[in-house]
Parts: C-alpha cells; structure tokens; sequence
C-alpha cells in the first residue's frame, strides 16, 4: 500500500480500489474465524483455488477469506456473492460441485443449503437464515466482507472516512459530544458511558495521555472480542485513533489474550499496514496528529481484565489492582491520564461518526444504545455469535435466533456476564437485554457471554464453577476475596459431595456480603454474583443436595448413580469397550449392566450409547 | 538458551523492564518452559531482581518453571465447554495418561494443561493440542484422540503459531 | 492541610496522607495488619474498613489506602465495619489458627470457632516483609509467588535467595512471627527463607556483630562513609 498524506488521496485510493473491482463479480467468501478453521476451512479454501486454477477461472471469480461470520455451528462457512447463496458445513469435495453448479449456471445445491430445523425448509441466502435473520449486525457483519489482512478490503467498505472527518472537521470536544450523545458505553463489563470517560482523561492534566484497548477477553464463554480483532481489526484501530485523538494522546496499546494466536497476528498486520501507509506514525492525513500503537501479549490472568491490573501488567509488573480512589482517567499507566475501553467499545466508534447521533440513538433502549454482541453458546442449537440491539429479549436470542435447546432438553437458565455475572431463570425469559435490567436480575451484561443451560445443567454445580475460577483466579492480594472465594468453593463443593449441612445457605450469603462489600477491584466486589444468583433463582437445588443428597440434574457425581435401561440396551457393546474401569459387563445379545461400585460415573457410556439406554438417577 | 540468543531476545525489548513479559513469552516459545538459569541470566542483564521474574512468571498461567512434554494438551474449561462436560473429559484424559493438570507424562511425551477458554465455544467440549483445536470432544474419544499423537512424533507444539492447523474430531 | 472529620472529630491531615495513618495519628483505633508507616500502603489484610461519605455517598472502604480529602467523613465503627471486619478476622481465624495476634483480634470482635475448614498456617500473606524488603532495604531477596488461593510469600528459588542480607527487617516487621532469626557466634540464619550467613567480629572488641554480606551490601550503598567504619560494631564505632 502507497503513502496516503492527505484526506483528498485516501478518497482517491479508495475510488482506485473500487474501481478495480467489479462488484457484480462472482466472488466465493470463506469464513476463515477459528470455529470454521477448527473445522477445516483451511483445506475448502485451497481445494477452492485449485478448482479455479484448474478451470482457469482465476480471473472471471474472486475469492476472499474473511473473518468470523458468527454460525460457528455449521461451519466451514462459504458465501456466493454477490447472490448471497449461504452454504454451511462445505467440505473440500464439494467446492468443484460449487464452482461448476452455483457460479457458472447460477444452480443451488440444496444438500448444502442450511435447513430450517422446524419447517424443514432449504434456506438459500445468508439473510434469511433465522440465526442471522434475527440480528443486527452492524457491527460484526463487516466481518463477512473484508479479508482481515488487507487494508484495502476495509478502506474499499468506508474505513478511515470516520478519521478523516474527525480530523478535518471537528474539535476534541466536539466529537466527545458525539460520542456522549450517541450514549455509548462500555462494551467490556461496567458499562460506563464511554463519552464521559473519554472527556474525564482529555482533562486530566498530565505530560501525556493513553489511550488502551483491552482485548484480554478473560469471561469464559465469550468470544466476540476475539472475533472482531480477528477479522476486523481496522474497525477496532480506527476507533482507538479517534479517541486518542479526541482525549489528546498520541500512544496507544493493545492487550490482547496470548490464548488468540490469530487476532495476535492480524491485529499486528493491521498495525504494519497502517505505518507503511503513514495513517499511525506523525503528521497523520497532514493535520498533525500523531498517534502509534503497541501489541503487548496478556499472560493469561484474568485479572488483567480488570483496568488497573491490565496496566500493571502493561508495565511490566504482575497484574495486581490497585484501589481506583484516584480513577485511571487521572493516573492510570505510568501514573498518567489513561483511556481503557474494549475491543467492541472501540469498534462502535467509526460506526457513531459516520452514521451520526441520532441514527445511532433509535437502536436500542433508553439507557443502553446500540447493539450489542453475544457469544451464544451452551445447550443452545445455534451457537455462535450473534448482533442484536439492545432490548432484544432472552427468549428472542434463544428460540429466534439459537434455535431453542437441543434434543429433548428444556431451557433452565441462561448465564451472563461471566464469572461477573449470573443465572438468569426461566421465569424471566422475556425480560429485556440491556445494561440495567441485567444488572436489576442480579446479573450483568459483562463483555457479552451467553451460557444457555438445560435441565441437565446443575445450578449448584455451575456455582462451583464459577467459584474454583474465581479462587484461582483472584490475585490474591485481599483476605476476602483470596480466602473468601476458596471458603465459598469449599462450602458449595462439600454440598455437591453430599456434605452439604444446614445453614450452609446462610453462611455463603453472609460471606457473600463481605467478599463484595470488602474486596478491593472489581473481580472480588462481583465474585459472589454466580452463587448469589443461583441461590435467588434455584434454592430448591441446592436443597436437594444438602437434604435429601440428590442432584436432580444428573451432574454431581457423589450423588449419582448409573445404571442401564434393559430395554433400550442392545448389547452393542460399544459401552463396555470405552469404560475405564472395567464397570460394564455383558456378553453377546444380552442387556449389559454397570456395576456401580466400580463405576466413576465419567460419562465415557453415555456419550458413546446411540441408543440412548444409560440411564442417570 | 545461550546467553547470546537471550541477548537477542532482550535487544528486541530495547532491555526495556517493562517489556519482561514479552521477554519470558518469547524464552518459553523457544524453551519450552522458563529455564532457572536463563532468568539468572536475564535478571543480571536487564538488572532486575530475580523475586521480580519469578513474581512475574509464577503469577501469570502462561509460564512453566518446569520442562514440559513436547505436546502440551490443553483442555478448555471455558463456561460454554464446562455445561457441555469438559470436566468429564478433562478427568478421563487424567485417567488415560495417568498426570494430573500441570504434569508431564514419564515418556516426555505429554504435558497436560487446562485452560479457560479458547474462545471457540461453538465447538465445546475443546481439547487443543499443539496448535490443533479438537472439537466436541467426549471421553469417549479421548483415547482415539490422543493415540494419533503418539504414532508421529510432530514438531514441538510450543511454537507460536504461524498458520494454525485445526481440526475437528466427529 | 486538608481538614474532614473521625467519629464526627475535626481532623486535620495532609495531602498525600490516606485516613489510616491520620486516625492512628489521632487516638483512633482502627484494627490494621498489613499497614506499616514506613512502607507504601497495599490494602491486602481488608481489616481497616471504615465507611466514608464523601458528596452525600457512603461506601464501605479500607482506610490505609483511602487519601485523606477535603469534607469526607470518617465513621470506624458501624455496624457494617463490624460485620467486615468480623468475617476478615474469622477468615483468618480459619487460614492461621495458632497465630496469637488474630487470636486477640478474635477475642476482641467475639469471633469463635471458624466455620470453615482450618488450615494450620501462620502467614497472612500481609506482604510487610516482602514490601519492607523490596522498598526499604531495596534487596528484593522474597517476593509473592503464585496466585488466588495458591499465593505464598518466599524467595525466587523457594530458599536461600542470593540477595538476602540477613538485616532481620522481614522479621522484625512480620505481624504473625513466622519469620524467625537465629544467631550464634559465626552464622546468622532467617529461619524461613533458609538463609545463613558468617558473621563478621567488630575489629574493637572482637564480638561478632553482623554478617559479611550485610555490611558489604551497607558499604556499597552508602557514600562517603569510610571503609573501616563497617569493621566495627555500633558501639566501638
């Protein structure tokens, strides 16, 4: 890519590359996010360009990897445009088939078509495929339109025109009122409006000010920070040099999780290509902004999600928070001015400046703007990412758009907000998404994750999930939460063993207020949400377990027995072969059966039975 | 490592202190794990005090002080992999290899890790190894799984990725 | 000076101050483990808690690292720093059992039995040492090691660190007296950390007064002060 010095040459290498590209060229894209890769998009892709070469096709068809398009389920992913023709699940043998039927004589191959699990019909375009149908992406749906690693695909959809604009025509303060007006806030757990922030930080004296990107996405089970730096990441650099802009700063870092190999890389090609075209460095577009941006690799601790650990860590230090009397806005790295916001956050800021406020603003609710992304993930049939506006309600995202639960299985709760969060019942399905409400019901909106749990998910259980992160996660600086998290684990494994004692309850609760009243950050002030939560919304299940010593889902294993259903087994043997401990006898034709002394309830039978004939009581 | 490519290492840093996480990142891709005497060696050239490495580098997940296997199996305990049984998994792997999380099997062969989530929650219950995401995983395949590994000895599976090889187990 | 009151008492502290420091200054009690007024305030023991107001909001909060700011005020004794602070105590009842100082402290808050498992250790992992180590003598010889509930307090290599003077200022400031000093006519030894040193013998009166290593340490670290007035001890010097 050629220097661009000037506003007038970024629109004129952008006309150029329009104009080298024709638009009603047939163009295969293939997702290349990690979900269609672990898939094996890899070899679809090259199977793809040896079809073509081999058909000297070459030149009449694109094709482009791109990032995540979120129906990680079905994946490896193939789009045909511009038709829009949505195939899922592609293997590298059917890409002949593709070019040959689908881009030469515009026929459907309906054996690739996705279909709709209730009507069972073939749905030919991305669009009106409910998992997509249902949502809002404006901003993840770039994501199936560029190929992350070449800036021209993300200068060809607009990218950069919101940095040109903000630097030829308006002040700092006069894009921090854009942003306070669009009522953006933050995307990575707190939700604090991001307008504030940024003005906080510009007035904040101080030799220099930061500006960071937190891309450590710590919360188990979301995903969508990984995603977009992954197959957007120009969104996310233009973002952060409108605010470093706006705030006044002219360094910037990313901290981006060591366990994301390839948003590692394409954030930093990104940083390459924007140097090499002069728009980070000095004198940026010629108005004299200067502004560079670092890739520094997270350790893997959760706590550095937390601002002031993340900057710790920044400077070299182990990722101990400090307390935030005096706010990181005054002095946040290197004791100066600091500006953190999330991969998401960053992202929606092009987006605000180019469409404007009030566009903005209809998306929505009252107090929570925009959309909003979430990993849907769990006992959900489409998983995947999904974009929706906020006020969208859970039974929406999980039956519209996640195709309900799988099987037989019925929706218990839904988790969010990470280890941060909570488990949010059935009885309040229709409550509507947005940073409040979330919060009202004892969870919270978090960085996005979405865990749908079915009746074979234990609350219990997931609560000491929850709480064996938490202790090791914790820096383990404060009594209460280094201590506090490993006495909590403690009691809520004891009850799913089956020593579960009265009054257990009551002691979580009242440690539960110590740990979030007296802890220091935030990982230790919201570390009792998951036990809290499903103590408000399931007490009857933490009651079986400590009265009558059952777990009616199926899952603490102490409480468990494994037997198998006469009737259904047909002595296949399959279960007998994968036992570890030797517990299934049977020979030929006769029903098998599990000696549940030696049983060690692994489940290892259950999964491999196709007969569905273990039985768990 | 030579104390000449730790140099390299910290030449790369401009030696700056607060670049010793990168610095440890880059040592253990080469390594393996955190050799004693190359963070001796580090600490006398970037005059740091050791109890500072050694806080770093036991404080964050990333970092081994001991040698691992030359395949490092990591099993995802992300939440989406957790109601999907991961623990189940995680506890045949236990059983099949015979270490517990943080060990290495006798043979040098395995090192057994957990992880808490590698943002591929679609794909739950995750077991990557090496650089190879195994997805929807039971213990039932974990045998399978592993035994693949033991026919061809691969490359050492700590190198940071160029191009990731993924797969997915049905 | 930056005037906010205690207990409804006018007080006066300065900036740069927190809260702790101002009411112990002042006669107020104010239970604290891991504050000492010669090392940077950490908040790790979360015993200190007061409820501070400050514009019309209240909030539970520890005072050792609390700056001292105009118009706040101080309350050290509610009921909700009471219910804090006894379930910190019962915590560390729980990690440190036989350490007489969290036995007075229970004692005081009539805080019985721990209700959770009892461990038998005898650190609460305050940092003191590691801090006065680290900030004061500036040997870096301990850190903290780990994380979570696998925290502990130690040397780089788990015993015997290279830097360690054996000055005892890790001793000395250790609330629980887990760290223990040895000494006989030719070695020193900080028990925990493994750590022995030969003495050096005053050149005056000949008695063994320090170890080598220490008074090396002194010697390179101070200026102007003459070679051989490390060869004696403090009172032949």
């Amino acid at each position: 890519m050629k220097r661009i010095n000037n506003p007038q040459e970024l629109e004129k290498v952008r006309e150029e590359i329009l104009g080298s590209r024709d638009p009603d060229k047939p163009c295969i894209t293939i997702c290349s996010g990690t979900g269609c890769h672990a898939f094996g998009c890899e070899k679809v892709t090259e199977s793809f360009r040896a079809e073509l070469r081999k058909q000297a096709l070459e030149e009449r068809i694109y094709i482009r990897t791109t990032g995540c398009h979120g129906f990680c389920e079905k994946g490896p992913l193939v789009v045909i445009n511009p038709q829009k023709i949505f195939y899922q699940r592609v293997t590298p043998e059917d890409t002949g088939e593709i070019i040959a039927e689908t881009l030469l004589k515009n026929n459907i191959i309906e054996r690739l078509l996705y279909t709709h699990p209730q009507t069972g019909e073939k749905i030919v375009k991305e669009e009106n495929v409910p998992f997509y149908k249902g949502q809002m992406r404006i901003i993840f749906g770039n994501n199936g339109k560029i190929d992350p690693t070449k800036i021209e695909d993300y200068i060809a959809i607009g990218g950069y025109k919101a940095l040109s604009k903000v630097l030829r025509e308006l002040s700092p303060p006069e894009i921090i009122d854009i942003i306070k007006n669009s009522g953006l806030r933050g995307r990575g757990g707190g939700g604090f409006p991001a307008g504030v922030k940024w003005e906080s930080c510009r007035n904040a004296p101080g030799d220099k000010h930061y500006v960071i990107c937190n891309a450590d996405e710590g919360d188990p089970g979301a995903y969508m920070d990984r995603s977009l730096l992954e197959g957007n990441p120009h969104s996310v650099l233009e973002g952060m040099m409108i605010g470093a802009y706006a705030i006044g700063s002219d360094e910037g870092y990313i901290y981006v999780r060591n366990e994301y190999p390839l948003a590692v890389r394409n954030v930093g090609i990104a940083i390459d290509q924007l140097r090499e075209c002069g728009l980070l460095g000095e004198n940026i577009l010629d108005t004299g902004f200067n502004f560079d941006i670092k890739v520094n690799r997270g350790g893997g601790a959760f706590v550095c999600g937390e601002s002031t650990a993340l900057m710790a860590s920044l400077e070299g230090q182990a990722g101990e928070p400090r307390a935030k009397h005096i706010h990181t806005v005054e002095s946040g790295l290197w004791e100066e001015p600091t500006n953190l916001n999330n991969v998401e956050t960053w992202a929606n800021v092009p987006l605000i400046i180019n469409e404007g406020v009030d566009w903005y603003t209809d998306i929505g609710t009252e107090n929570s703007k925009g959309t909003k992304i979430f990993s849907l993930v769990g006992k959900v049939n489409n998983t995947g990412l999904v974009e929706v506006p906020m006020g969208i309600t859970i039974r929406e995202i999980v039956y519209d758009i996640g195709g309900g639960i799988p099987g037989d299985g019925k929706f218990k709760a839904i988790q969010t907000g990470g280890p941060s969060g909570g488990c949010i019942p059935e009885s309040l399905i229709d409550i509507q998404v947005d940073f409040d409400k979330l919060t009202e019901v004892g969870s919270m909106m978090g960085s996005g994750g979405m865990i749908v749990m079915d009746d074979k998910t234990c609350m219990v259980d997931t609560a000491k999930y929850f709480l064996n992160f938490l202790k090791d996660e914790s820096c383990g600086k404060c009594t209460t939460c280094r201590d506090g998290t490993r006495r909590m684990y403690e009691l809520v494994d004891a009850i799913t063993r089956g020593e579960g004692k009265e009054g257990d309850i009551e002691l979580l609760e009242e440690l539960s207020w110590v740990v979030s009243e007296a802890s220091l950050c935030a990982l230790g002030q919201t570390a009792p949400n998951p036990v809290l939560s499903t103590i408000r919304y399931f007490t009857d299940e933490y009651e079986a377990h400590i009265k009558d010593k059952r777990c009616p889902a199926g899952v603490c294993k102490d409480l468990i027995t494994y037997s198998i259903d006469e009737e259904k087994c047909t002595a296949c043997g399959k279960c007998k072969k994968v036992c570890p401990s030797d517990a299934i006898t049977g020979e030929k034709k006769v029903p098998h059966i599990i000696d549940t002394e030696k049983c060690i309830r692994c489940g290892a039978c259950i999964t491999e039975c196709k007969f569905d004939a273990i039985e768990v009581a | 490592m030579g104390p000449k490519a730790i140099d390299r290492i910290l030449k790369k840093y401009d030696y700056e202190h607060s670049s010793i996480i990168g610095v440890l990142q880059d040592l253990q891709d080469e390594e393996n794990y955190l050799p004693e005497k190359d963070l001796e060696h580090i600490s006398e050239r970037l005059s740091m005090p050791l109890a500072r490495i050694y806080r770093i580098a036991t404080f964050y997940n990333t970092f081994s002080l001991t040698p691992r296997g030359k395949q490092l199996i990591n099993v995802c305990l992300g939440t989406a992999c957790h109601v999907r049984g991961a623990a189940r998994v995680l506890d045949r792997l236990k059983m099949y290899l015979g270490i517990d999380v943080g060990e290495m099997t006798k043979d040098r062969l395995f090192s057994l890790q957990t992880v808490n989530c590698v943002g591929a929650c679609a794909l739950g219950p995750i077991v990557v190894i090496g650089n190879e995401y195994h997805g929807q995983i039971t213990p039932g395949k974990v045998e399978s799984t592993i035994k693949k590994y033991r026919k061809k000895p691969r490359k050492s599976a700590t190198k940071s990725p160029r191009h990731k090889k993924l797969k997915i187990e049905n | 000076m930056i005037t906010f009151t205690i207990d409804g008492f006018e007080v006066e502290g300065e900036k740069g101050q927190n809260v702790l420091q101002v009411a112990l200054d002042n006669g107020f009690d104010i239970p604290h483990l891991c504050y000492h007024e010669a090392l940077k305030p950490y908040g790790a023991c979360r015993l200190c808690q007061v409820e501070v107001t400050k514009g019309g909001r209240t909030r539970l909060t520890t005072s050792c690292n609390y700056p001292v700011l105009e118009g706040i005020s101080v309350q050290t004794n509610t009921e909700k720093t009471t219910r804090a602070r006894k379930m910190v105590i019962e915590l560390l009842l729980a990690r440190c059992p036989g350490v007489p100082i969290i036995k007075d402290l229970a004692k005081e808050y009539s805080v019985g039995e721990p209700r959770f498992k009892v461990d038998n250790d005898d650190c609460i992992l305050c940092g003191l040492c590691e801090r006065v180590c680290r900030e004061v003598v500036g040997v870096d010889a301990i850190t903290f090691l780990g994380r979570g509930s696998d925290r502990k307090v130690g040397p780089p290599l788990e015993i015997n660190p290279k830097t360690c003077i054996a000055c005892g200022a890790c001793v000395y400031i250790c609330p629980t007296n887990c760290i223990k000093l040895e000494e006989t006519e030719s070695e020193r030894t900080i028990v925990r950390w493994e750590r022995t040193l030969p003495m050096k013998k005053c050149k005056a009166c000949g008695r063994s007064f320090a170890p080598w290593f220490q008074l090396e340490y002194f010697g390179k670290i101070t200026d102007g002060i003459p070679a051989d007035f490390w060869d004696k001890c403090v009172d032949c010097r």
